[in-house]
C-alpha cells in the first residue's frame, strides 16, 4: 500500500491552473523530498494530500484510502510552514490537546516532547517559546499516534545546527521503522543526504522525479574534476587534451589546480588517461549537487519565478 | 463527539484562565443586587421593589449587556484561530468543520451559561436571604425564567457572531461586524419598526405587525420576562405590540430558541464552504 499516490492530478484556484498532471506516489520507509519556487505548487501538494482541498482532475489516494477520511487523517503527520500555536498555554497542554484530537493516548506527552528537545520547555507557555522550540513543538505535534505519512514543510527554519542533524536523524530512524516521510525545503544542501528521491516541481508541473542518481543522468550535467600537476600545469593540460579528444571544457583554477569539466559517460576514460600519465598529484571529483540540479531544472529563469505567491 | 467535547473544554479551560468566566459573573452578580436594591430609587426610597420590577429592569439591561458579551466572546472563535495559524493544522486532524464549530458553541455557551447562573444565581439567593417579605417561589420561578431566557439569547448571539467569524479573514472585521449587529439589534431595530409604524399610518396589516418583534431576539427575551407576569409592568414602545400576539410564552420560548439554532445552522453552513 503506497503511502500516497497521484494520478495526473490538476488543481485550479480562481481558474488559475495551481497544479496539472501531477504524477507522484511515495512508498512506507521512504524520504521524498519536495522541491520548487515559491508558488510552484509545493503547499497545495501537500493540502492535497492532506484532505484539505479536492482536486479538480485526476485520482488520489492516501494509505490505500481517500484523503481527508478521519480513519486515514488519524495516521497522518503534518508540520506546516511557521506553525504557531495557542501563545497562553504551555507546550505541555498543546500537544495534550491535540493528541485528544487526533485519538492518541496523551500518556506519549511527555516522552515526545522529551524527544524533540522540550523536556525542560514543557510547562512554559508557549509565549515564551524561541522560533527552534516552536518549530520543535511542531514537530512533536506531526509525530502524535505514529504517523504512517509524515509531511514536513520547512522543519528545519529556526533550528540550529545540532537540531537540524537531530531532526534529520530522526527522520531516518523513522523511515526506517516504515514511515514514509515528505520533506520540503530550500535548505537544498541540508536535505541532499538525507532523502531517497526528489521531486521538483515549477508553475505547477512536475520537472524531474527520481533519485539523486537518476536526476544527474537526467539532467546530463557535467561533472567537475580538480586535478593537482606533479610537475607543472602545462604537462598536465597536454594528457587532459588527448584524453579528451577535444571535449573536455579546460579552466585553470587559481591555485596552480586544473578544473575540468566533462561528461559524466566520459569521466571514466578520463581518470584512467589522466592516472596513467603520472602526471598527476591529487584529484577530486564534484558530482552536481542537489542544488545544481535543482537550478538545471528551474531554469535560469530562477529569480522571476520567486516573485509567486504560496 | 469525543473531539466536540475536546474542543469544547479547550474553550472552556481558556475563559477560566482568562478570568472572562470569573469576571461576567461578577458582573452580573453586581448589577442584579444593584437593581434589585435600588431599583426602587425612582420612586424616592431605597429597598427591594417587588419581584416583577426587579426582572423587568435586569431584563433591559440584559438587553444591551448580554449581546455585547456574547459577541466578544465568540466573533474570533474561527477567524481567530486562522489568523493564529491553527485552523489549517486543526482540519488536518481527524475533526470535521462541523465538529469544530459546535466543540466551539459548546465551550462557548457553557462559559457564558455557567456565568450567567452563578452571578444571577448568587444574587437571587442574596434577595431571597435578605428581603424579608419576598415571596420565595414567585422569586424562585422569574429568576430560573429570567437565566433561562438570558442563556438562549447569549447562545443566539453566540451563533451570529459565528456567523461573522466564519465569513471574514480579518479579526478587526469581524469585531467590527460584531458591534454592527449588536446595534442593528439593540439599538435600531426598535427605532426602524417604530419609525415604519409611524410612517405606514395605520396601513399597515395589523396582525402582521407583533410577528415583526418576532425579528429580533433581544424583543423576544424582553417581552418573556415582562409578559410572564401578566398584569405586572406595563409593556411600552413596540413592545405594547406583543401584547397582540397570539403565540403565548411556549412561542415566545420556541423562537428564541429557533434564534439559537438557525443563525448556528447557517454558521455550519458557511464554515464548510470557507476556504483554508
Amino acid at each position: 500500500m503506497s503511502c500516497f499516490h497521484l494520478e495526473n492530478v490538476s488543481y485550479r484556484y480562481e481558474k488559475r491552473p495551481v497544479l496539472q498532471g501531477i504524477d507522484l506516489r511515495l512508498e512506507p520507509g521512504e524520504i521524498l523530498g519536495l522541491f520548487g519556487h515559491n508558488g510552484a505548487g509545493k503547499t497545495t501538494t501537500i493540502k492535497l494530500i492532506l484532505g484539505l482541498m479536492q482536486p479538480d482532475g485526476g485520482a488520489l489516494s492516501v494509505l490505500g484510502g481517500q484523503a481527508g477520511d478521519p480513519q486515514i487523517t488519524r495516521h497522518l503527520g503534518y508540520l506546516p510552514e511557521n506553525v504557531m500555536f495557542y501563545p497562553q498555554l504551555t507546550g505541555r497542554e498543546i500537544l495534550s490537546h491535540f493528541a485528544r484530537l487526533k485519538g492518541a493516548s496523551v500518556r506519549q506527552v511527555p516522552a515526545l516532547l522529551e524527544r524533540v528537545g522540550l523536556g525542560d520547555a514543557m510547562e512554559a507557555r508557549t509565549k515564551t517559546y524561541s522560533k527552534g522550540m516552536r518549530q520543535r513543538l511542531g514537530l512533536a505535534q506531526a509525530l502524535l499516534g505514529q504517523p504512517k505519512l509524515l509531511m514536513l514543510d520547512e522543519p528545519t527554519v529556526g533550528l540550529d545546527p545540532v537540531a537540524t542533524a537531530d531532526l534529520y536523524r530522526l527522520l531516518r530512524d523513522l523511515r526506517d521503522m516504515g514511515t514514509g516521510i515528505v520533506l520540503c525545503s530550500h535548505v537544498l544542501p541540508g536535505v541532499e543526504p538525507y532523502i531517497d528521491r526528489a521531486a521538483i516541481l515549477t508553475d505547477g508541473a512536475l520537472q524531474a522525479v527520481g533519485d539523486l542518481a537518476a536526476l544527474r543522468r537526467q539532467a546530463n550535467m557535467p561533472v567537475t574534476l580538480f586535478l593537482d600537476p606533479v610537475r607543472s600545469t602545462a604537462a598536465l593540460e597536454a594528457v587532459i587534451d588527448q584524453g579528451a579528444r577535444g571535449q573536455g571544457l579546460l579552466t585553470r583554477a587559481d591555485n596552480g589546480r586544473l578544473r575540468v569539466e566533462i561528461k559524466a559517460g566520459d569521466k571514466m576514460a578520463m581518470l584512467e588517461a589522466v592516472l596513467g600519465s603520472g602526471e598527476v598529484a591529487d584529484i577530486s571529483i564534484h558530482q552536481p549537487s542537489l542544488e545544481d540540479i535543482y537550478v538545471h531544472f528551474i531554469g535560469t529563469g530562477g529569480l522571476a519565478h520567486r516573485g509567486g505567491s504560496q | 463527539m469525543n473531539s466536540v467535547w475536546t474542543i469544547a473544554r479547550k474553550e472552556l479551560n481558556d475563559s477560566l484562565r482568562n478570568r472572562w468566566l470569573v469576571a461576567i459573573a461578577l458582573v452580573f452578580a453586581t448589577l442584579a443586587l444593584g437593581i434589585a436594591w435600588f431599583g426602587a430609587a425612582a420612586s424616592g426610597q431605597v429597598g427591594y421593589a417587588s419581584t416583577p420590577a426587579t426582572i423587568a429592569s435586569l431584563a433591559s439591561l440584559g438587553i444591551f449587556l448580554i449581546p455585547l458579551i456574547a459577541l466578544l466572546l465568540a466573533y474570533d472563535a474561527i477567524v481567530g484561530e486562522d489568523e493564529g495559524g491553527t485552523l489549517l493544522l486543526l482540519m488536518t486532524y481527524p475533526i470535521s468543520r462541523s465538529q469544530l464549530l459546535l466543540g466551539k458553541f459548546l465551550g462557548h455557551g457553557l462559559t457564558l451559561a455557567l456565568a450567567t447562573l452563578i452571578g444571577f444565581g448568587v444574587a437571587g439567593l442574596a434577595i431571597a436571604a435578605l428581603v424579608e417579605d419576598v415571596e420565595i417561589g414567585n422569586l424562585a420561578i422569574a429568576m430560573l425564567r429570567f437565566i433561562g431566557s438570558t442563556v438562549l439569547l447569549g447562545w443566539g448571539f453566540i451563533a451570529l457572531a459565528y456567523l461573522v467569524s466564519v465569513r471574514v479573514g480579518e479579526k478587526p472585521v469581524a469585531a467590527g461586524l460584531a458591534l454592527a449587529i449588536w446595534f442593528f439589534f439593540v439599538l435600531i431595530f426598535d427605532l426602524l419598526l417604530l419609525g415604519s409604524l409611524v410612517a405606514s399610518e395605520g396601513k399597515l396589516n395589523a396582525d402582521l405587525l407583533p410577528w415583526l418583534l418576532m425579528l429580533n431576539p433581544t424583543d423576544i427575551y424582553r417581552l418573556l420576562n415582562i409578559v410572564a407576569f401578566g398584569n405586572g409592568p406595563q409593556l411600552t414602545g413596540v413592545l405594547s405590540l406583543g401584547a397582540d400576539l397570539p403565540i403565548g410564552m411556549a412561542g415566545l420560548w420556541a423562537a428564541l430558541v429557533l434564534w439559537v439554532a438557525l443563525p448556528l445552522a447557517g454558521a455550519l453552513v458557511l464554515f464548510r464552504n470557507r476556504r483554508i
